[in-house]
């Protein structure tokens, strides 16, 4: 299969790009790294008069921290972050989340902003950007700028904050140095969509949980963050007991997905199971 | 159309692109690399797996205008003056292969992947290749071609 035809539009820079995206308005996709983009163009779900290449813009891929924030580019590869030594001493769940997305030819060319933007609730990053308070920098028409949190980027099912002829240039990351973590992702095909998935942070003294994070992937129309289970592990020691017990209302007042990888009640009793793995594995690691 | 010039196996080429191109199209179409196949057309399956400046990616999922200014290596680049790559050497030793289909990507993704990790470990070598299916060999004899071209002791 091939798309049908379209324009190529490859801005080398992001006011360039907004101008673009101005002119060509409904009619235009943006593709970052295009390993989601492509398959739907391949398959003809969507049909673009125009695809706006954002790679060969310079300053929108990249590493760097600021004070108590690690701040990544948009169009930085998933490789990228999966090697990087400052995610992994600062962020450790985004690193061990993204290691998870897809496979390795897919994290060479896919990009974390493309992948956050694109909003598919089965995509693992949302939610360990959801536990991680991670801030969204988006850019507007005529360059207005404004930053967005975590829990008011996702909107729905693919649709977050970034409004029409908007982009999404940067990803913030309060540094969470020290802190535990690991990504549950559970799947019946190693490279496939994440049928429920748990990404959890924790802080430890001596062997007590002091803070405790923990975002849900497909267990809704968007991430979404187990609060109580949050609140429950406080204080608690990371013993199975305490963890399991803890972990039993993580999927209270989500409303899953039914669909042939597993109905809806499934995959709730899979929020418990996989929140409880993921909460000893963070703890211990 | 769009002017692409890419330089594909060490050998320079300008051609004129449909936008719409995928890279592996190209390849196959416009330059008769025909060693890179098409598997799924879905992405899922790594047939189409190349180097795109080094690294390995999904051809089928590249426009070939994305390739433009880029180095590409397929699986006809490897061979050198007739002699086979070692990857490509400790497949044939260790009859990693069946049908054949799913080889070209194979070999592609395990030498990014021992460019990443020189001597990895038989869990780390199931996990590079997760994104390559085979429906012949059930991964075994692939696995330990991996092993042998990585000069790691393999078990009988």
């Amino acid at each position: 299969m091939i798309p049908v035809q379209f324009d190529y539009l490859a801005p080398e820079s992001v006011e360039d790009a907004l101008a673009a995206l101005a002119e060509a308005g409904d009619d235009a996709k943006i593709m970052a790294g295009g390993q989601s983009l492509l398959p739907v163009l391949r398959l003809r779900l969507n049909s673009p008069e125009k695809v706006i290449d954002l790679s060969r813009i310079p300053g929108l891929r990249g590493i760097s921290e600021e004070g108590d924030t690690i701040v990544i580019g948009a169009m930085t590869t998933h490789s990228d972050v999966v090697e990087s030594e400052l995610v992994g001493q600062h962020a450790l769940l985004l690193q061990k989340t993204v290691a998870e997305v897809a496979d390795p030819q897919i994290r060479h060319r896919g990009t974390l902003g493309g992948a956050l933007v694109h909003a598919d609730p089965a995509g693992d990053i949302g939610a360990a950007a959801l536990a991680l308070d991670a801030e969204f920098v988006i850019v507007g028409p005529g360059g207005a700028t404004r930053t967005v949190p975590a829990s008011e980027f996702f909107v729905d099912l693919f649709e977050t904050a970034v409004q029409e002829g908007e982009l999404l240039t940067q990803v913030r990351i309060p540094k969470h140095t020290g802190w535990g973590a690991r990504y549950e992702k559970f799947v019946r095909v190693a490279h496939q969509w994440a049928i429920v998935a748990v990404a959890a942070t924790v802080k430890m003294e001596g062997g007590t949980i002091t803070e405790a994070r923990i975002g849900l992937t497909n267990m809704g129309s968007i991430p979404l963050r187990a609060t109580s289970v949050e609140a429950a592990l406080l204080g608690q020691p990371a013993t199975e007991e305490a963890v399991k017990a803890a972990s039993a209302t993580a999927a209270d007042g989500t409303n899953p997905p039914s669909d042939l990888n597993g109905d809806s009640d499934y995959r709730k009793h899979l929020a418990g199971v996989l929140t409880r793995r993921a909460v000893l594995a963070a703890a211990g690691s | 159309m769009t002017r692409i010039t890419v330089q594909v196996d060490d050998e320079s080429y300008t051609d004129e692109v449909e936008p719409r191109t995928l890279l592996v199209h190209y390849l196959r179409e416009q330059l008769g690399k025909t060693g890179t196949v098409v598997g799924c057309d879905t992405s899922n399956c790594g047939a189409c797996t190349v180097h795109l400046d080094g690294r390995s990616v999904k051809s089928c999922n590249v426009l070939a205008v994305q390739a433009d200014g880029h180095e590409v290596t397929t699986i006809e680049g490897l061979a050198k003056n007739g002699e086979l790559h070692p990857m490509q050497a400790a497949f044939h030793e260790c009859h990693a292969l069946q049908c054949g289909y799913c080889t070209p990507g194979m070999i592609m993704q395990s030498i990014d992947l021992l460019n990443e990790n020189p001597t990895p470990t038989e869990k780390e070598i199931r996990a590079g290749l997760e994104g390559n299916l085979c429906r012949c060999t059930g991964y075994h004899n692939i696995v330990r071609a991996v092993q042998t071209a990585s000069g790691q002791e393999v078990a009988s």
